[in-house]
């Protein structure tokens, strides 16, 4: 494939891996950074990828290890990453909303991501077991309980907030 | 989307959810859904959580896409490969003579300089992130800059031009370091993306070297040894264009 075809392609893909990244990170500088980091990665490898093989699952594959070493890194660095998820707060969105961004963030990276994949970029479970690196079971029993952590965590901030008295 | 066979109910939950199910498990989930009031529940609200995902992030990939994206592609404009290749052929065979050269200096030679590129990305990831104050003194004074880091060094020291790249000098600032202090300058373009460059006496193990390739964590460093003094300039670039300019900065500071 030509450079400008790959330039091309790749620009297609863009605007999709921005909306998972985001997601995923929870920040946009982060999220545009992990972006960026992802399309170098694949521009520079572009030789080779097989061609026909699916461009968008090898993307999230590269972005998934950009983010777990992302991660490993900032658990050095814990008290930046709190500090860092506050600022994604959008205006215009109904509360709902708001709850579930609020509650995503409190999931462990992981398990954000695989319920990103399956619920956000409708993947299959087998394409996210080979981005992941694991086997289709795990990813299964995994988004379970990541589903049903989000459902609790969802459920509690939807109830009245009790006030501690001292 | 491909069809999985689910092992368990809860396989079967998960998957109606994403609809990866046949036809035949769909009927199998529908039929326990009427039956099982708490069941038909958890499903809608695991299907809420989809749907709330695509209504909160789906607009993003409306917005316009950060024009710095552009440098991803940037190699497609100018097919350099060639000269990229020649020149790290003439770094690498310069390495080798020099080398060869080194070869019989202790370790704590190699020691003191492998200190330099490790000082200066130390600086730069605390530096390059300041908004308000990412320099000391500004580049508008850049006289005064230049004299006062020389003045510290006790070795005259320029600011490098980096207009060609696209990076203009912020300032720069005095730190310390292994050798006594060190000056930092901070250079950046139009997208904010930042390049220090690092400057500091030479110790007496060390000796001229020509340019080596320092990595850590996502910075790039080149880094090399030039008379009394040794330096490295530090950024997010990628590896070729750090070294066009490290090529740039030795040969304006050779001169």
């Amino acid at each position: 494939m030509k450079n400008k075809a790959w330039e091309k392609k790749l620009k297609d893909q863009t605007p999709g891996l921005r909306r998972y990244a985001r997601a995923l990170t929870q920040d946009a500088t982060a999220s545009d950074d992990l972006v960026q980091d992802c399309l170098t990665r694949a521009w520079e490898k572009r030789d080779s990828w097989a061609e026909g093989s699916n461009l968008r699952a090898w993307l999230f594959s590269i972005m998934h290890n950009l983010f777990i070493n992302n991660t490993r890194r900032q658990k050095l660095h814990q008290n930046h990453v709190t500090s860092a998820t506050t600022d994604t707060i959008h205006h215009s969105h109904s509360d709902t909303m708001l709850d579930l961004e609020k509650c995503l963030a409190k999931l462990k990276p992981e398990t954000r991501e695989i319920l990103l994949l399956a619920g956000l970029e409708n993947l299959s479970y087998k394409e996210i077991a080979v981005i992941t690196e694991s086997p289709v079971g795990t990813v299964m029993s995994r988004l379970s309980r990541g589903r049903e952590e989000l459902r609790n965590l969802m459920s509690d901030s939807q109830k009245p907030k009790l006030v501690s008295i001292k | 989307m491909s069809i999985i066979a689910p092992s368990n109910t809860e396989e079967l939950i998960q998957a109606y959810v994403d609809s990866q199910l046949g036809p035949e498990d769909i009927a199998r989930i529908e039929k326990l859904i009427t039956n099982d009031p708490a069941l038909a529940q958890k499903i809608k609200d695991y299907q809420n959580q989809n749907a709330l995902m695509h209504e909160l992030y789906d607009p993003i990939q409306n917005e316009p896409i950060p024009t710095h994206f552009n440098d991803i592609y940037a190699e497609n404009k100018n097919n350099r490969y060639w000269i990229k290749a020649v020149a790290s052929i003439a770094l690498f065979l310069l390495g080798s003579v020099t080398g060869w050269f080194i070869k019989d200096y202790n370790t704590k030679t190699y020691l003191n300089v492998v200190n330099l590129p490790q000082s200066a990305t130390q600086a730069h990831m605390v530096y390059v992130p300041e908004v308000k104050h990412p320099v000391e003194v500004n580049a508008d004074q850049e006289q005064h800059l230049i004299k006062w880091l020389s003045k510290r060094l006790g070795k005259s020291i320029k600011a490098p031009k980096l207009d060609s790249f696209g990076f203009q000098l912020v300032g720069g600032r005095l730190l310390p370091s292994d050798t006594g202090p060190a000056a930092q300058f901070m250079y950046e373009n139009l997208t904010g993306n930042r390049l220090t460059l690092f400057v500091r006496t030479r110790s007496d193990a060390e000796q001229n070297t020509a340019f080596h390739y320092y990595k850590e964590k996502q910075m790039n460093a080149f880094y090399w040894i030039d008379g009394n003094l040794g330096y490295v300039i530090v950024g997010n670039l990628n590896r070729s264009d750090l070294l066009d300019t490290a090529n740039t900065i030795y040969e304006q500071l050779s001169l």
